[in-house]
């Protein structure tokens, strides 16, 4: 199993530690998934996300490669913005969604962990049709810390002479933080305020940044974040988890990311099919649910109904520790998709009663 | 790990104190830790006579959910109200406040239950 840079740190705060995308990473502190949480919402938190995959695409046809992999539209990128994309099989089944960043000679496109293999071997394969483009994966090289929330800024600004306030939502600075070169990233998966730092170097590198972070925010409510609050956070603003609300078995325009899936665009992969379904209309839908009746918790897989019916299924759930209620996303027939609809969630040969809600769920 | 010596283990990482024929039933010290943050306990509030292995109701983790089981056979007499407010009492006392149900059971119904040392065995603690 392999190991991210921040690795002592996590064994240090004695995090619990899970396999994930072969990596071994915290899915929670001992403070616990609601109190990371709350940490995020109201003061800020530290997450090692490193086995994140990064991937260069170099070469004068870059961005026409680019344009032809993915469906949002990449030529509005100059440098210092980045982009949240997705790429697509002919089929418009989703490979994968992803970040694509503009540096000053190439691309740098960021994609999940779990998908890292199975990317690079579609990019490689769509690459071919493109003979100056050269990839490269450069996964293994960046460490990834993600410091989210209102109180990012009071804790980095010390690190560093770049004036973080400056940066907008979507972009990005090169600069040094905490004596180190990185790319300071006005991004996030959690909703608040926040960057994301990815720098190159060694462990013990990324072991002076976790540090020189975690000390800056000790005044601020600091806490260390594991992969179980990034999905309580990611889900009460209804983002979209790959594997789970996106699949090769989804496309854009069902998982309602038409917003992203630039039809205007001379053509991507799946532009056939997210043309078409956007022209037909979509069979179903993703969207978002409030569970109304108490003490129950939506998990993925669980089937929706409608008297009696099924009509769909959980692709994720929780409780929204903000709401104190159990909330969700899933795909649903088309007639059930519009807000407000009332819905079912069928577990333990029971029905709890839903509301379908467009998110975010917490503002 | 905590593993109190007077108390009985289920494999499903249930304990039990008996007094009198009165049953104390909660989970372990390691089957909160397992399963992380408790945000709900979701109880069969009806369900009386129960055989040993019976649900006897849900247990909602941010992480996961768990059934809760019967330890034994006997008769379900209350359920720890106090939970439904703060249900992370099971995280934080386990075996004091944070106790699930009690039930009325036989003289020997314990019998076939883990002593601590077997239940330390089972989690490799």
């Amino acid at each position: 199993m392999k190991q991210t840079g921040f690795h002592a740190a996590h064994t240090a705060l004695k995090a619990k530690m899970v396999e994930f995308a072969g990596y071994h990473m915290p899915i929670q502190y001992p403070e616990g998934i609601l109190a990371e949480h709350k940490a995020v919402r109201e003061n800020v938190g530290v997450f090692d996300v490193s086995h994140m995959g990064e991937v260069e695409v170099h070469g004068e046809q870059a961005l026409e490669f680019i344009q032809h992999l993915t469906v949002n539209d990449a030529s509005k990128l100059e440098y210092g913005k980045a982009q949240y994309s997705a790429m697509c099989y002919e089929d418009g089944g989703i490979v994968d969604d992803l970040l694509i960043y503009k540096l000053k000679d190439h691309y740098m496109l960021v994609i999940n962990a779990s998908n890292i293999d199975k990317d690079l071997s579609w990019m490689t394969e769509q690459a071919s049709s493109f003979p100056d483009v050269v990839l490269r994966n450069v996964s293994e090289e960046y460490h990834l810390l993600a410091v989210q929330g209102p109180k990012c800024i009071d804790t980095l600004q010390t690190l560093t002479d770049e004036n973080l306030s400056e940066i907008a939502f979507y972009t990005f600075k090169e600069g040094t933080l905490a004596g180190q070169d990185m790319i300071i990233s006005r991004t996030g998966y959690t909703g608040e305020l926040g960057f994301e730092l990815y720098f190159k170097g060694s462990d013990a590198d990324a072991m002076k940044v976790w540090d020189a972070v975690m000390n800056a925010g000790k005044d601020h409510g600091i806490q260390a974040c594991g992969l179980g609050s990034r999905d309580t956070l990611r889900l009460e603003k209804g983002y979209c988890l790959y594997g789970n609300d996106i699949t090769h078995e989804t496309h854009p325009i069902e998982a309602g990311l038409g917003w992203i899936t630039k039809l205007a665009k001379e053509d991507f992969v799946g532009k056939d099919v997210c043309a078409h379904a956007k022209e037909q209309g979509v069979v179903r839908r993703l969207v978002g649910f409030i569970v109304e009746d108490e003490k129950f918790i939506p998990r993925a897989g669980y089937p929706i109904h409608v008297n009696d019916r099924q009509v769909g299924y959980v692709t994720s759930g929780n409780i929204s520790p903000s709401l104190g209620k159990g909330i969700g996303l899933g795909y649903v027939e088309k007639e059930f998709s519009k807000a407000d609809s009332e819905i079912n969630i069928f577990a333990r040969k029971k029905h709890f009663k839903a509301t379908v809600t467009k998110p975010p769920f917490v503002k | 790990m905590n593993i109190p010596e007077d108390l009985k283990y289920t494999n499903d990482h249930e304990w039990v104190r008996l007094e009198g024929s009165v049953a104390t039933i909660g989970i372990t010290d390691h089957a909160q830790s397992e399963l992380g943050d408790i945000v709900y306990l979701d109880m069969e509030e009806d369900a009386g006579d129960v055989e040993s292995g019976d649900s006897v109701g849900t247990i909602e983790a941010v992480k996961t959910v768990a059934d809760m089981y019967a330890p034994v056979s006997g008769t379900v007499t209350e359920f720890n109200e106090s939970l439904a407010d703060s249900p992370d009492t099971v995280n934080s006392d386990p075996y004091g406040d944070g106790w699930i149900l009690k039930m009325e059971v036989a003289e020997d119904a314990l019998s076939d239950l883990m002593d601590a040392a077997a239940y330390k065995a089972l989690i490799g603690a």
